[in-house]
């Protein structure tokens, strides 16, 4: 069953198409990313979903409810991040939460949350004193507060220090284990990578592509980088290789573009002729490939602080969109929800 | 229902601290007034009033009435729309209507702020009148509460139209500072009206503050109900909710 269903959405602001025809559905208990360059229409395409805005054309139906027509009986169900928003600079951190607390019926984890997302030695502090992240913190607290079934996070990690961003990703990913659908909208690709399990990739207002992180990489980043250092100068055979597609070298460098399958008939043939680097290495695309090669743009850079740490090349590519993520994305590569008009960039 | 009380009750308890945390509506509510008072009533001891329908009661006695009628304007002026412009600004509004607080609640809160404040800004005046100028309570309890509440809807309401239309919060404290100013000189409070000029007293005709200070003043030295200034407060109060109803923006 679909948590979130969006069909042919379309919304201008003045004559400017902001959201033109996505479509988009999110299973129940997933993690699903929306991701592209600014201005691309993500935030407006969440927006439309939370009755935050209105949309001028097309179908929106969250856990069954139209949200404009039912918003209030929505809004105690999900649990919203925004983007651009803020509390009274001199509002304490505790007030806050236990204000949001109140406005949803049954809340009451309020505390819990000040300790899981770190804020219990700010509970007393005014918002305005508050970094960027711990900001960032209490909004998504904020979102959480009244134990929604649907959590929206609209570029969460934004403004947070890499030690608290894999906190956030290990609460995001609890959030989704205890049976929660998160969706969000982000443009760091390592985050998009590590964390979800579906993600939809827009561009200039259309949803151009959608699946498995891992399974973009396999349509639109197809293919690895084998390298290694040779003395050899001779190593031709190596481009006969049926999945090696060529081949370039650089002094005693040795660069192979390849099938993704390549390594171990490249590793075997290498071992045949007596060679044996030790230097052998491959290169597997990320999502950060994928997004260039669809957007035809270089996605966000991490956050300065942040850089250097985080995996947003080879290993994270391995991790697939999380445990089980990349199998699941195969099983629904080809139901209903794949996207019409799908194409490359 | 209980629910709804909650939603709103919560929302008025942090709305009246933040107001207390914010120095400068405490300034206009508590120090302003108390300061006016307490020079006016240097000058001003034990002397009558000398014009209008006042003349002859007490000049403090008139004043009391007159200055708890200003610091609900300057809840309403200032304190009010500043607070709800800055909201907008900042995002708060978006921040609330994504969590279901309907609008009614902001603005009932808003109101309840803006009685509390009135009540504590007037208790302040009464009390020091008491203390050092020997003025009394009113002579009619209920005819000032009645008034006093009127006052209250009407500036509440003038208040959250002017947060509604404003762009922002530093445009709203602009003009919000105007029209207190023309309202502190023009409507009784700072001087007998019918000691202006003519087009003068036109233009305080005008002002919601004038027939507030009215309203507030008759049944406080004995005067009896004015009936007619009620009604007008009770009609400018309905029509500015209306109109901020219509126009209010959440970003």
């Amino acid at each position: 069953m679909f948590v979130v269903e969006v069909s042919e959405l379309c919304k201008s602001y003045g004559d400017r198409l902001a959201v033109d025809d996505a479509s988009l559905s999110v299973e129940r208990g997933e993690i699903f990313g929306l991701i592209g360059p600014n201005g691309a229409g993500k935030t407006t395409v969440i927006e439309c979903i939370e009755g935050l805005r209105v949309p001028d054309r097309g179908r929106i139906r969250v856990l069954g409810l139209d949200p404009v027509r039912d918003g209030r009986e929505m809004r105690r169900l999900i649990g919203c991040q925004l983007q651009d928003s803020a509390l009274p600079h001199r509002i304490k951190v505790r007030e806050a939460l236990k204000l949001f607390a109140s406005l949803a019926p049954g809340a009451s984890r309020w505390e819990e949350l000040l300790e899981q997302w770190g804020l219990a030695d700010k509970r007393d502090a005014a918002f305005g004193s508050l970094s960027g992240g711990q900001r960032q913190r209490l909004f998504v607290a904020l979102a959480l507060v009244n134990d929604p079934e649907v959590v929206f996070l609209d570029e969460m990690t934004t403004g947070l220090d890499p030690a608290a961003r894999r906190t956030a990703w290990d609460l995001i990913r609890r959030l989704r284990d205890r049976g929660a659908t998160v969706i969000l909208v982000t443009h760091f690709m390592d985050e998009a990578e590590e964390l979800c399990d579906w993600l939809a990739v827009m561009r200039q207002g259309r949803i151009i592509a959608a699946d498995s992180p891992r399974g973009l990489i396999d349509r639109f980043a197809p293919g690895i980088n084998i390298t290694f250092s040779s003395e050899n100068g001779d190593l031709g055979w190596l481009e006969q290789l049926e999945p090696v597609h060529s081949m370039s070298r650089r002094g005693r460098r040795v660069s192979l573009e390849a099938d993704s399958d390549a390594l171990v008939a490249v590793a075997g043939a290498l071992f045949e002729h007596g060679l044996h680097p030790a230097d052998l290495d491959v290169n597997r695309p990320s999502l950060e490939d994928v997004f260039l090669a669809l957007t035809g743009e270089r996605a966000a850079d991490e956050p300065a602080v942040s850089s250097g740490e985080g995996g947003s090349g080879g290993s994270g590519g391995q991790a697939g969109g999380g445990p089980g993520g990349a199998a699941a994305g195969h099983n629904r590569a080809e139901s209903p929800r794949m996207i019409k008009g799908v194409r490359r960039g | 229902m209980a629910e709804v009380l909650g939603k709103v009750g919560n929302l008025t308890w942090i709305e009246l601290k933040l107001f207390l945390r914010e120095p400068l509506s405490l300034a206009f509510v508590f120090a302003y007034p108390l300061i006016v008072i307490v020079v006016l009533g240097g000058f001003f001891r034990d002397a009558p009033v000398e014009v209008g329908p006042l003349a002859g009661f007490d000049m403090m006695e008139s004043y009391v009435p007159a200055y708890i009628g200003l610091v609900i304007a300057s809840v309403g002026l200032l304190g009010l729309p500043v607070h709800l412009a800055g909201y907008r600004e900042l995002g708060v509004l978006r921040r609330f209507r994504a969590s279901g607080l309907p609008p009614w609640a902001l603005f009932g809160s808003q109101g309840a702020v803006t009685l509390a404040m009135a009540v504590a800004g007037g208790a302040v005046l009464v009390v020091t009148g008491m203390a050092a100028f020997d003025t009394g309570l009113p002579q009619s309890v209920a005819g000032v509460a009645a008034a006093f509440m009127l006052t209250v809807f009407c500036f509440t309401a003038i208040g959250t139209l002017l947060g509604a239309v404003m762009p922002n919060a530093r445009s709203t404290l602009g003009f919000g500072l105007i029209l207190w100013f023309v309202m502190m000189m023009l409507s009784g409070t700072d001087g007998p009206l019918p000691a202006m000029p003519g087009w003068l007293q036109t233009v305080a005709e005008a002002l919601p503050l004038t027939h507030a200070v009215r309203a507030l003043q008759y049944p406080w030295v004995g005067l009896g109900w004015y009936w007619e200034e009620n009604l007008v407060l009770l009609g400018a109060g309905a029509v500015a909710w209306l109109l901020a109803a219509r126009v209010i923006r959440w970003e």
